[in-house]
């Protein structure tokens, strides 16, 4: 009985070193990645099924590239926009089917919540598809990545220019969720900062229909710049319906805050030309993006990337650039790697990780060619300038992110 | 300037009509709800479906074939009747003798399904669908800019409402009808095809959707979703006006739109719960909705 006690206690003993020992491993052999996405409804043309493939191009090419040995899996999962969802879909992820990382994420709501529910498990988020800064800034944290684009980046590229150009009064039609409230926080900022003024602002919930009434009350602000600080859908509906009531021959103009390649599609350019935005990707790009363009179409029903899945397929590559190198899928670990290494892919070129999760490139304002310039279906950007990474995003210090030190 | 409650008296009235303009299209599908349950005690989950399709057969029919609004208007809503009549033959037929439930499941799963298979084809995001230039541009009323598409609304979805509801309610044929569904055995006796009848009030019904898919394709983007978004509202609409009832349910759908509208003003915030809070008050008072009758 005792010698058995013994051996027992030998052998956990043994266990426990081999476990705790130099050789970290890639927990049961294999990465395995989960989209999480908005698969169904208004956002699902900007990440959802297009991020699943990009994830998958992203796999393969790693494979290929690197002549890696890494086992890769890939599952997917529709949040409905419900963060209560995306909640139990991530910890049933993490604590039952062995996911190490969550990509994605569309829906700041939702990337909230996961972001939080990621540290707590020790796991990584490499998020694309939400927009705000919080996730870099009171929220951020050491096992998440902000990769694409975020509210503070928007605001400064696409609120500058435009104050700049003469569009000192402002009035918000404003999507009523974290996301919203923090694009409109973040633009109103830019505006006062630029010698602008808010003359006021409408909060409307996620994923309406008729934006009349909104629109009106924002005619009636005689503001000259109504800025959109929603996305998706409602955006889509929100110009169309501006168009209708004659908002800009009456004089004023719209600030798309935030539009995707997906949401002009969606527009037609009679509707969205002249439009200003920024993005931090176009496949019309170079040679490199307009290759990866045409083959997630391929895979995607011939629709063509947006910035959200391009960042998902660059977030996916350099993650897994990282496990590699470090022959662990430990999150805290992986997304300190990713902040170590410079960042080198094929749609966003050479960038950073800083220590907020912040992932830095380029920016580009464009706007919206007009119908008889634009050679077909996707040939819908002007790039009218490239806003330098340095400037692009909020500086570190700002942010009142705790792990700036 | 006069205010109400701190909001100019001249933006009311603007937020007033852009009532009445949404409120006519929650009559439009109410209309066809109504007539469903009313005449087939059928609750028609697909109507959202139907509504879209009704959309993007108008997006369909202008892109691949070149025919415009006015058309779309007349064959969107016969194609997609033809179907709701097909899948009332093949299906909603076998289960009359069952109770409501059995109904409302297999149209939530067509609304599911055919919703699902939009999506796979032409994903979320929405198709472009111009306004016909017939009826492009807007007019200035002095407190607000009436876009003419919008006015054209009202008054095709008022037509509409009205006509269905006078042969229903006043004529020969709205007689049968009615008298079809109390006692069919009775009405079948005296030479009347009483099952043919009721398909046609099934096809009836959803061409309504229909067409106020095609309405609504101007001003709201075509996209699978857009039925899915509207149909919990209107259902609402119609358990507020009375499950059945026609005028309730056009009543009440003009009704609410302006009660959402100006809540569009005083507190966006609530504007899509607004209507709810009524349906579980109307609930509460009169179980039966505003115009139904209790049996």
């Amino acid at each position: 009985m005792q010698s058995k006690k013994l051996v027992a206690a030998v052998a956990l003993a043994l266990g426990g070193a081999i476990t705790s020992g130099a050789h970290a491993q890639v927990s049961g052999n294999v990465v395995k990645l989960g989209v999480l996405s908005d698969m169904s409804s208004l956002y699902a043309d900007i990440g959802g099924p297009g991020s699943v493939a990009a994830a998958r191009l992203a796999v393969e090419d790693y494979m290929k590239s690197a002549k890696s040995k890494l086992k890769v899996e890939i599952v997917s999962a529709d949040h409905q926009n419900k963060p209560d969802v995306g909640s139990s879909i991530a910890r049933q992820w993490y604590d039952a089917d062995g996911v190490d990382a969550i990509f994605d994420v569309p829906n700041s709501g939702v990337a909230l919540a996961v972001n939080q529910i990621t540290r707590d498990k020790g796991k990584a988020f490499i998020n694309s598809g939400a927009a705000s800064s919080d996730l870099t800034g009171k929220a951020c944290s050491p096992n998440t990545v902000h990769w694409t684009y975020d509210t503070w980046m928007l605001a400064n590229g696409t609120g500058g220019a435009i104050v700049k150009t003469g569009g000192d009064t402002w009035f918000f039609l404003t999507s009523d969720y974290a996301f919203g409230h923090a694009l409109e926080r973040d633009t109103m900022e830019v505006v006062k900062k630029n010698g602008g003024k808010v003359l006021g602002a409408v909060r409307h919930p996620l994923n309406t229909q008729d934006f009349s009434s909104f629109l009106l009350q924002a005619q009636g602000s005689k503001a000259k710049i109504i800025g959109l600080a929603n996305a998706g859908g409602d955006t889509v509906n929100s110009i169309k319906q501006a168009a209708e009531f004659g908002i800009v021959k009456g004089g004023q103009n719209l600030a798309g805050l935030l539009v995707f390649l997906s949401d002009v599609h969606g527009l037609g350019l009679n509707t969205a030309q002249g439009l200003i935005f920024t993005e931090t990707f176009y496949w019309d790009l170079n040679d490199q993006t307009r290759a990866f363009a045409k083959r997630l179409a391929a895979a995607n029903n011939g629709k063509y990337p947006t910035m959200v899945q391009a960042g998902v397929y660059a977030g996916v590559l350099h993650y897994l650039k990282a496990v590699e190198a470090i022959n662990s899928d430990e999150g805290a670990k992986v997304v300190a790697q990713m902040k170590k290494t410079p960042t080198d892919d094929p749609l966003f070129g050479k960038g950073t990780i800083r220590q907020d999760g912040r992932k830095v490139h380029p920016a580009y304002l464009v706007e919206v060619k007009k119908p008889s310039e634009s050679k077909g279906p996707y040939d819908y950007y002007k790039i009218r300038t490239q806003i330098p990474a340095d400037q692009a995003f909020r500086p570190e210090k700002d942010g009142g992110c705790s792990l700036v030190k | 300037m006069t205010e109400i409650f701190g909001v100019p008296t001249q933006a009311l009235f603007g937020q007033l009509l852009i009532g009445l303009i949404n409120g006519s299209f929650y009559a439009l599908l109410s209309l066809g709800l109504a007539v469903i349950f009313g005449l087939l005690n059928i609750i028609n989950f697909a109507h959202g479906a139907q509504y879209m399709l009704g959309a993007f057969c108008a997006y369909l029919l202008l892109n691949k074939l070149g025919i415009g609004y006015w058309w779309a208007l007349l064959i969107a809503p016969i194609v997609v009747g033809a179907l709701g009549i097909v899948i009332e033959r093949l299906m909603l037929k076998q289960l009359y003798k069952l109770d409501h439930l059995y109904g409302l499941l297999l149209t939530f799963g067509l609304a599911l399904i055919i919703q699902g298979v939009f999506r796979n084809e032409y994903g979320s995001s929405g198709q472009p669908y111009p306004i016909t230039e017939e009826l492009t541009g807007s007019r200035n009323l002095g407190f607000m800019f009436l876009p003419i598409y919008r006015a054209w609304v009202i008054v095709a979805s008022l037509a509409i409402c009205l006509g269905t509801w006078f042969v229903i309610e006043k004529t020969k044929l709205g007689a049968y009808l009615r008298a079809a569904t109390e006692n069919p055995a009775l009405v079948q006796a005296f030479g009347i095809n009483v099952p043919r009848m009721i398909t046609l009030t099934y096809g009836f019904g959803v061409a309504l959707a229909a067409f106020a898919g095609v309405m609504a394709a101007p001003i709201y983007q075509v996209s699978p979703q857009m039925g899915a978004d509207l149909i919990i509202v209107v259902f609402a609409v119609v358990v507020i006006g009375g499950m059945g009832s026609i005028m309730g349910s056009i009543l009440t759908g003009f009704g609410l739109g302006v009660i959402e509208g100006l809540t569009k003003v005083f507190y966006p915030e609530a504007s899509n719960t607004v209507i709810f809070i009524i349906m579980a008050l109307v609930l509460l008072v009169r179980p039966a909705g505003l115009f139904g009758s209790q049996k």
